[in-house]
């Protein structure tokens, strides 16, 4: 009786344990974020007040009117900065994907030599960080003039993608039955149908989940875009952000409502592949 | 007429091949030659003087560089532990939400989708002295009433770029850990609970080791973008105060970038692309080992 006591007691603390352990977790996840929308509503001198304003008295869109309108502080041309990123990144992440899943498709289901050593050779060169890279690769691309251009940063982020795809994708193509495909010829299809009408589709949750991480790189890279990119013919976002600092001071507000709007594409994206996502990685990067 | 041809293999990574060699590999063997001369960024006719190996005997008796180095390693080593730790305990408690789990899991992946240098804005601001959020917060809630000077003070300026890394990538870790417990077997759990293993011998025994290959996996993942550090370090602290929080790749940027010195920066460079080498090539054997034991492999 007592026992049945003790246990029942037990579970209900486990319980409220598991919950407010989850509760907190995910507060410290989004209060951040969350902070940086409120902040991008409110007026500057309320952001900076001390004593602080915990509840906002006012809430306007003067960050966002400023930020498109390119008035007030500076005139940061945003949609500009934002069409950059938009096309560099899917443009980027497409060719990152046919690139990979070529990759990916020729590590899977062919014998080659050395398969290993040039396995860890692709990952390796994900370990050379963007600052190293940012100077010779200035130096080649203002020979070959493609600096400042949307041609040179597609290039670059492709580079920096195609390895991790290549893994991810594999994984995934080794999932599918090789046997699937051979059916399908026999049934008179060609290689290539075989391949676009049976094994892709079977793949699309890992190829989905390799383009989210190749999009999110893209769009959020910092160091190579801010040497590489010197104007509005190919800024990115991220390098955009810097616009509002100065010597001294930092719009904070203004900040925030860009970095709205950064987030705002990769949260849209992530939430449409997310079901895709555990589902990709579980046989991409392990069973692979 | 008989033509050479390419395996078909080689076909289809030639694509991958020719870009990485374009945009990586050349790039490298350039800054790689120019780590043997003095080159100056502002003076660019001194690239073709050969001073040898000077410059890595230069950065080998540095003291900043070894002291940068050890910092790197050491928020490497403390960034990993934690969100492991961390990323562990988030995934085991996601999982056993039955409703609104979806919803959880792409809140879980909110920090992810910011960018480095955001994230490096973000937490600048949160840990501002005077009007940061947490030094209002805990002003606020009566907790002190002296100005906490968290990017002032050099080692409490450290841990919050720890916590800037944790909080940005113990995602990563707990859904790579999430999908390895949607993928873990149920026999072998319920073998060991039918034995009477406690829940946390069942846990320890039988659930973590099937994780193990996950987690090197978020681990290899990781350490390849040790790199990312330099984002949100130069944004929070630009390695100061008085290079307290100095990182191998802001030393390597201001020296490159500031003071012009290229060709030791990048001879500085290839001794920290060496570390990550070494970190992310430990990881994959890891990784290798732990899935043949558990008949994953090839």
């Amino acid at each position: 009786m007592d026992q049945g006591r003790t246990h029942r007691i037990r579970r209900r603390l486990l319980k409220g344990g598991h919950f407010l352990g989850l509760f907190l977790a995910m507060s410290i996840i989004c209060l951040p974020g969350l902070w940086v929308v409120l902040n991008s509503f409110r007026p500057t001198v309320e952001i900076m007040a001390k004593p602080p304003v915990w509840i906002p008295t006012e809430l306007n869109l003067d960050h966002y009117r400023a930020m498109f309108g390119g008035v007030g502080e500076g005139g940061v041309p945003v949609l500009t900065y934002f069409w950059n990123s938009m096309i560099i990144s899917l443009t980027s992440t497409a060719i990152a994907l046919l690139v990979g899943m070529a990759g990916g498709y020729a590590f899977a289901r062919h014998r080659i030599p050395g398969k290993a050593a040039i396995f860890v050779g692709l990952m390796v060169t994900r370990a050379v960080p963007g600052v190293a890279l940012s100077l010779p690769l200035f130096i080649l691309f203002g020979r070959i003039g493609i600096i400042d251009t949307h041609f040179g940063m597609i290039l670059v982020y492709v580079a920096l993608n195609v390895p991790f795809t290549i893994w991810l994708i594999d994984g995934f193509f080794r999932q599918v039955p090789k046997e699937l495909a051979e059916a399908a010829e026999i049934d008179g299809c060609t290689r290539w149908q075989a391949f676009w009408k049976v094994e892709f589709p079977v793949a699309r949750a890992g190829i989905a989940s390799a383009g989210i991480f190749a999009f999110l790189t893209s769009w959020n890279e910092y160091a190579l875009a801010s040497q590489l990119t010197r104007s509005l013919n190919s800024k990115t976002m991220p390098v955009g952000l810097m616009d509002f600092t100065s010597q001294f001071t930092l719009n904070w507000g203004g900040m925030c409502a860009l970095a709205v709007l950064m987030i705002i594409p990769a949260l849209v994206l992530t939430f449409l592949v997310q079901k895709h996502l555990i589902a990709g990685l579980t046989f991409g990067g392990v069973k692979g | 007429m008989y033509q050479m041809r390419l395996p078909p293999w080689l076909v289809l990574l030639l694509p991958a091949f020719v870009i990485l060699l374009a945009v990586v590999a050349i790039p490298l063997v350039l800054s790689l030659y120019s780590s043997f001369t003095a080159f100056q960024l502002t003076r660019p006719e001194t690239i073709t003087r050969w001073i040898g190996t000077f410059n890595y005997g230069k950065a080998m008796g540095d003291a900043n560089f070894w002291a940068a180095f050890g910092r790197a390693v050491l928020l490497l080593t403390l960034a990993l532990n934690l969100e492991m730790l961390l990323g562990l305990g988030l995934a085991v408690m996601v999982a056993k939400v039955t409703l609104g789990q979806r919803l959880l899991r792409t809140m879980m992946m909110f920090p992810m989708m910011f960018s480095p240098i955001l994230v490096g804005f973000q937490f600048k601001f949160i840990f501002n002295d005077n009007v940061g959020l947490l030094n209002n917060a805990l002003q606020s809630l009566g907790l002190t009433d002296v100005a906490i000077p968290w990017l002032v003070d050099g080692n409490l300026a450290f841990l919050a770029i720890v916590a800037a890394e944790v909080w940005t990538s113990t995602s990563v870790f707990a859904i790579l850990i999430l999908a390895g417990i949607f993928a873990i077997p149920q026999d072998p759990v319920e073998a060991a609970r039918v034995d009477g293993c406690t829940p946390w011998q069942t846990f320890r025994y039988v659930t973590l080791p099937f994780l193990m290959p996950f987690i090197y996996i978020a681990m290899a993942i990781r350490s390849l973008d040790v790199a990312r550090a330099y984002d949100i370090v130069q944004v929070m602290t630009a390695g100061g105060p008085a290079r307290r929080t100095e990182l191998l790749w802001t030393l390597i940027g201001r020296t490159g970038y500031v003071d012009a010195r290229m060709g030791y920066a990048n001879a500085m460079g290839y001794i920290a692309i060496l570390l990550s080498i070494v970190f992310t090539v430990y990881f994959f054997r890891k990784l290798t080992t732990a899935r043949t034991s558990l008949g994953m492999g090839d």
